[in-house]
């Protein structure tokens, strides 16, 4: 079975942004980018597959980025994955991303496409879907369990409003992820070691081009001062919000 | 040219989330003088449908053969597709929800329009539907436009206000059917999360993290949920160690909302909880730490002991309900 994971290169969860001062892009100086959180539950389940459930399993981790993405590919190869390819182009919007990632994948024909369920830095949640699409395969999002079946067959969980779908489909398959999906893995140091002479090919791409262009970065509004209230009284509280018609 | 909103149902119903959709779609509509369209997939009365005429919407298409009772996003997009494409929509808009975000890129692939998810501003459509959403988990605030005449938009919940603009509402029967490859990834049940409010859809929220030091004295957290006709949420540390049903967990690897309301209770207010709930239009503080973080976010802030401050609240709340 092949698999193919799809990275996304973002900064650390507890990053204060700050984007450059003209506002075109974010300042990455100080900041350290990591596997994008929703992406490592694909690629640890894909492990799982191998490991727990002694499948024949192939793991490619995919990235569009520039050079900057090859420390997290490095890291997807530390945790387990056996290849990785960056797709030499910069990310611009999620089409575009797309794009990319379903050239690549449309000719290897992967069984599993894993994602995860947004990117922490884009948050579109928009690149699963439109790969699923271009490639004309099912697609399940924000999945938090998956489980393989006899002839292809398989059965995930996904996260709906006001509780849990199951759902059954067929692979190949486009699957974004979210917690439950597997645990987490640490790179382990013979993981590390390893990865450093696993493959890592960087690859010139489709020149897919860009539709939605950013046209500049800013900061959501600043709160107003927070009214104190004081704890020996907290039916103030209610008072206001009554009075300002909040409940 | 024309606008297409999609109409979202659940069980049958259209929800808040839908009718918020729809009034953007409206304005949308209006702003490019043109009409607006709804279709409406799967099973929802004559009546309900008609309610949508309410919120501006014309001509609603409806689609209901019965294979589409259950949500499969291929054939929900492809009977959308097919809708948009019969009227010619230059822009289909449907809520940030989890089946709104399966299906829009789909619908978007099918159209060659460009994909936007949770825009939080009105569209431009003079200026290749220049707007703003959200990036960076709510830490940034993205500007884009398009040179595509075509888009497909998901509207970010709780970021439009909701207003009445009513028409006559013509329900066209479209009798769609989808092709029996478009039914690649079947709901075959779903398992309700619990019988109280769904948290991506409630207007008030009440939150708690590791500061309620067990399990066992969620009691007066549920009663104020209880008492605002809220929803409860709850740190991730909180759902990891099994105090909470792992669904309840809110932040940048939890679930994001942007309730009216949201009550935090013994949370410390780390950036990856913040990531999650700071779009919420008031936020309430109780913590015992005057230095705790999610104060720089806090409306309203109580330095206390939940233990003490949490039930006096509840009698308020009570108090206040008795008064009306
Ligand atoms: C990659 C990554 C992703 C993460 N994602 C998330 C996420 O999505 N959501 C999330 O929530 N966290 C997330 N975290 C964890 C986050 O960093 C914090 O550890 C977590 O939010 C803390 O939870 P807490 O506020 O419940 O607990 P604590 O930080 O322990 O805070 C408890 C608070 O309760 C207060 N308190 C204690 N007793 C009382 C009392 N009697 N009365 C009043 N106040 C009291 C304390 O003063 C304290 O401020 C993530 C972490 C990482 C590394
Ligand atoms: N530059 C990228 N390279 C590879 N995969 C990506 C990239 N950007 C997004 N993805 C994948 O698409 C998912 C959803 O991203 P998004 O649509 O931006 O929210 C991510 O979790 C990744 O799996």
């Amino acid at each position: 079975m092949k698999i193919l994971v799809c990275i996304s290169h973002v900064p650390d969860t507890t990053t204060k942004i700050q984007f450059q001062e003209d506002g075109s892009a974010l300042n990455s100086t100080g900041v350290t980018f990591v596997i994008n959180p929703y992406d490592e539950y694909g690629l640890s389940r894909a492990l799982d597959f191998q490991e727990k459930e002694g499948k024949q399993v192939s793991i490619t981790a995919l990235s569009v980025g520039g050079k900057e993405v090859e420390a997290t590919l490095r890291k997807a190869l530390a945790i387990g994955a056996e290849s990785a390819v960056r797709v030499d182009k910069p990310a611009l919007d999620s089409y575009q991303v797309a794009k990319e990632i379903a050239e690549y994948a449309e000719p290897r024909e992967f069984d599993i496409i894993f994602m995860g369920k947004e990117s922490i830095d884009f948050n579109s949640a928009m690149v699963p879907g439109l790969v699923a699409e271009m490639l004309g395969m099912p697609f399940v999002s924000f999945a938090t369990d998956m489980q393989l079946g006899e002839e292809g067959a398989v059965t995930l969980k996904r996260e709906v409003d006001g509780g849990v779908e199951v759902v059954e489909s067929q692979l190949p398959i486009v699957v974004s992820c979210q917690k439950g999906m597997a645990e987490w893995r640490i790179p382990k140091m013979r993981g590390i070691m390893a990865a450093r002479k696993k493959p890592l090919a960087v690859i010139s791409g489709a020149n897919a081009e860009e539709q939605l262009a950013t046209t500049s970065f800013s900061y959501p509004p600043a709160k107003g001062d927070t009214v104190y209230i004081d704890a020996d009284a907290p039916e103030k509280l209610i008072d206001n919000l009554i009075e300002k018609g909040i409940i | 040219m024309s606008v297409l909103l999609f109409a979202e149902n659940a069980q049958g119903t259209f929800k808040k989330a839908t009718f918020e959709a729809a009034t953007y779609a409206y304005d949308l509509a209006q702003a490019m003088g043109t009409t607006l369209s709804a279709v409406s997939v799967g099973q929802v009365s004559e009546e309900a449908l008609a309610s949508l005429g309410k919120y501006g919407v014309s001509n609603i298409y409806d689609v209901r053969d019965e294979k589409f009772n259950a949500f499969v996003n291929t054939a929900y997009a492809a009977a959308i597709a097919n809708v948009a494409k019969k009227i010619d929509a230059k822009a289909v808009v449907m809520t940030q929800s989890y089946n709104g975000r399966a299906v829009a890129p789909r619908v978007a692939v099918k159209l060659r329009a460009t994909p936007i998810s949770g825009v939080t501003s009105m569209v431009d459509p003079a200026d290749g539907f220049k707007a703003l959403r959200l990036s960076y988990s709510g830490k940034g605030v993205q500007s884009f436009r398009t040179d595509n005449d075509k888009v497909v938009l998901t509207v970010k919940g709780n970021s439009y206000q909701i207003t009445e603009n009513p028409v006559t509402a013509e329900v066209i029967s479209a009798d769609f059917s989808a092709s029996e490859e478009n039914f690649d990834a079947i709901a075959k049940e779903i398992i309700k999360a619990s019988e109280g409010i769904s948290l991506t859809e409630a207007d008030t929220v009440v939150s708690a993290g590791r500061g309620m030091k067990g399990p066992e004295n969620w009691g007066i957290i549920e009663e104020m949920a209880e008492l605002l006709g809220a929803a409860t949420a709850c740190s991730k540390p909180t759902a990891d160690m099994d105090w909470r049903p792992h669904h309840e967990h809110v932040g940048q690897t939890g679930i994001q909302i942007a309730p009216n309301l949201y009550i935090a209770i013994g949370i410390s207010g780390a950036i990856q909880h913040l990531a999650g709930v700071s779009s919420s239009k008031t936020i309430v503080v109780i913590n015992k730490d005057p230095e705790a973080p999610f104060f720089k976010v806090a409306d309203y802030g109580i330095v206390g002991d939940l233990f003490e401050v949490v039930p006096k609240l509840n009698a308020a709340i009570r108090a206040a309900k008795a008064a009306v």
